[in-house]
């Protein structure tokens, strides 16, 4: 893996934002409206305090963390479809490039995109609803990076999808993660889905950070056990993503449809 | 010499499709190979496979001494290509465009050879500009200067000056003259200008439903089949069932 091309990779991607209001907004402006939607009605269920211990952390923090694995998606599958809707792939395949080379630097690429959304969304909850994702503690840190672990599994599976399936699939760019989200439990604790749904969710790691993210709330220490098995899965699933990326290249390469994607 | 390029039996069928089959030749260094052959022939799916783009079913491709299966990288990084069917960034300025390019293939002083390819494919003014805003021919010479800014040793050409004006196409082929006169490139070279190609090519081969049908000289090429020039060659293959 050769760092000049991931760096050059990055840099091209950037260069992106310095002129585009709509790439611009993708980070600062619908941040900022989901966290202010919330934020309201999270002011609403604060009347019911008593009913719902840590209220405030269970859907500010909740949201941020969302936010957190929805950009960690977006950021390696948005950059696939800027390659795509600007016919670039041909350039970037015809050179030294290699395919884990160009994820290598989707992953970077969307660490930039999650950093600058949360710190949006961070401050915004600070000033409009004296919120601090930090009373989480360092806990906050494993919880944050399994869960960009989680939404680079979904943006390669996603980026393989629209690899294969071409220009139909890009709606997949934007859905692909809502699919999961009900199993991920981010707003609801595990013990509310029907037991037949459990194992799914069990087996989910999204799920697993945001169960621990309750009992930290909650006053309890950090939640090893979940903290494992999120680490566990997401280093398994990440690797059968990766291994699956690999594959549907040489696919489309043996197709000859890597050349006609997107037209 | 090694030649540098060599093609072997490379056959590529799409189900049962057959794009290309059984071709075989060689471009040696400082040479501009043609290759002719109306459209659905072949040509741009060999580039492609040339490339790297597209796994062939059978057949072998070599390039510098070495096999673009096991030594895609090495290989690669000393080949660029150009086509009127690619575009780049149209969000980046075309500056941003080349220096993408250039530290994509790890290159050392990025800004004096973009200064250097900006000058020789006279694109000063339109340097800042946003890819968006080019017109067709200007995006052609910025595919070309990325294509030749890499110093590649081969570089493959897909119908190069098929969008510009006859005086640009002419200074273009003129430069590419001039690049392969001072560093030794080869080119692979497809237009459906037979005047061109003429002018151009060293060798040709032409293609027709995936096979060689003609190869040789311009020259010999136009003796064999018995007519005035490439086009009526052309015509003559491509009409033949």
């Amino acid at each position: 893996m050769k760092l000049h091309r991931i760096n050059a990779l990055i840099a091209r991607h950037l260069y992106l934002y310095r002129r585009s209001l709509p790439r611009l907004m993708e980070i600062f402006y619908w941040p900022f409206l989901d966290l202010v939607v919330w934020g309201f009605i999270t002011v609403y269920l604060m009347k019911f305090q008593g009913q719902i211990p840590g209220v405030v952390t269970f859907f500010l923090g909740a949201l941020i963390l969302w936010d957190v694995l929805f950009r960690a998606q977006q950021g390696i599958t948005i950059s696939f479809l800027e390659e795509i809707w600007a016919r670039n792939l041909m350039n970037l395949f015809a050179s030294p490039l290699k395919p884990s080379e160009f994820l290598a630097a989707t992953m970077a690429i969307s660490i930039l995109k999650v950093s600058a959304v949360s710190i949006v969304m961070i401050v915004a909850a600070l000033l409009f609803y004296d919120y601090n994702i930090f009373k989480m503690g360092l806990s906050l840190i494993p919880f944050a990076l399994n869960l960009v672990v989680a939404g680079w599994t979904i943006g390669v599976m996603t980026t393989s999808l629209i690899m294969r399936f071409g220009q139909e699939a890009e709606v997949l760019a934007w859905g692909m993660v809502f699919l999961f989200q009900p199993i991920s439990c981010v707003f609801y604790p595990m013990d509310v889905l029907p037991v037949w749904l459990r194992p799914v969710a069990w087996a989910n790691p999204a799920a697993h950070v945001f169960e621990g993210m309750r009992a930290v709330v909650q006053g309890a220490p950090l939640p090893l056990l979940h903290l494992e098995w999120a680490a566990g899965l997401n280093v398994f699933y990440l690797a059968a993503m990766i291994a699956w990326f690999h594959h549907t290249f040489n696919v489309c390469k043996d197709r000859g449809s890597l050349v006609r994607i997107g037209e | 010499m090694t030649p540098i390029v060599e093609v072997e039996n490379l056959t590529k069928r799409f189900e049962d499709f057959t794009a290309v089959d059984g071709i075989s030749f060689q471009i040696r260094q400082g040479e501009i190979f043609g290759v002719l052959g109306p459209n659905g022939a072949g040509k741009t799916t060999t580039i492609q496979m040339l490339l790297g783009l597209v796994t062939p079913t059978s057949g072998s491709i070599r390039m510098f001494g070495l096999d673009l299966e096991t030594h895609r990288e090495q290989i690669l990084s000393q080949v660029n290509f150009s086509s009127t069917y690619i575009s780049m960034p149209f969000a980046l300025t075309v500056e941003e465009n080349l220096r993408f390019v250039a530290r994509l293939y790890g290159m050392a002083d990025i800004k004096r050879r973009i200064d250097d390819v900006v000058k020789i494919l006279e694109m000063e003014e339109f340097r800042n500009k946003v890819t968006r805003k080019l017109s067709s021919g200007q995006l052609t010479r910025l595919t070309l200067a990325k294509a030749i800014l890499t110093e590649p040793k081969i570089l493959f050409l897909d119908e190069p000056t098929a969008s510009l004006d006859p005086d640009i196409a002419d200074k273009i082929r003129g430069v590419l003259k001039e690049v392969r006169r001072s560093t030794g490139l080869s080119i692979l070279y497809t237009s459906h200008n037979m005047k061109e190609m003429e002018e151009m090519s060293d060798r040709i081969i032409f293609l027709q439903r995936g096979k060689i049908v003609a190869q040789g000289t311009a020259q010999e090429i136009i003796e064999r089949f018995g007519q005035q020039d490439l086009e009526e060659v052309f015509l003559k293959l491509a009409r033949e069932k």
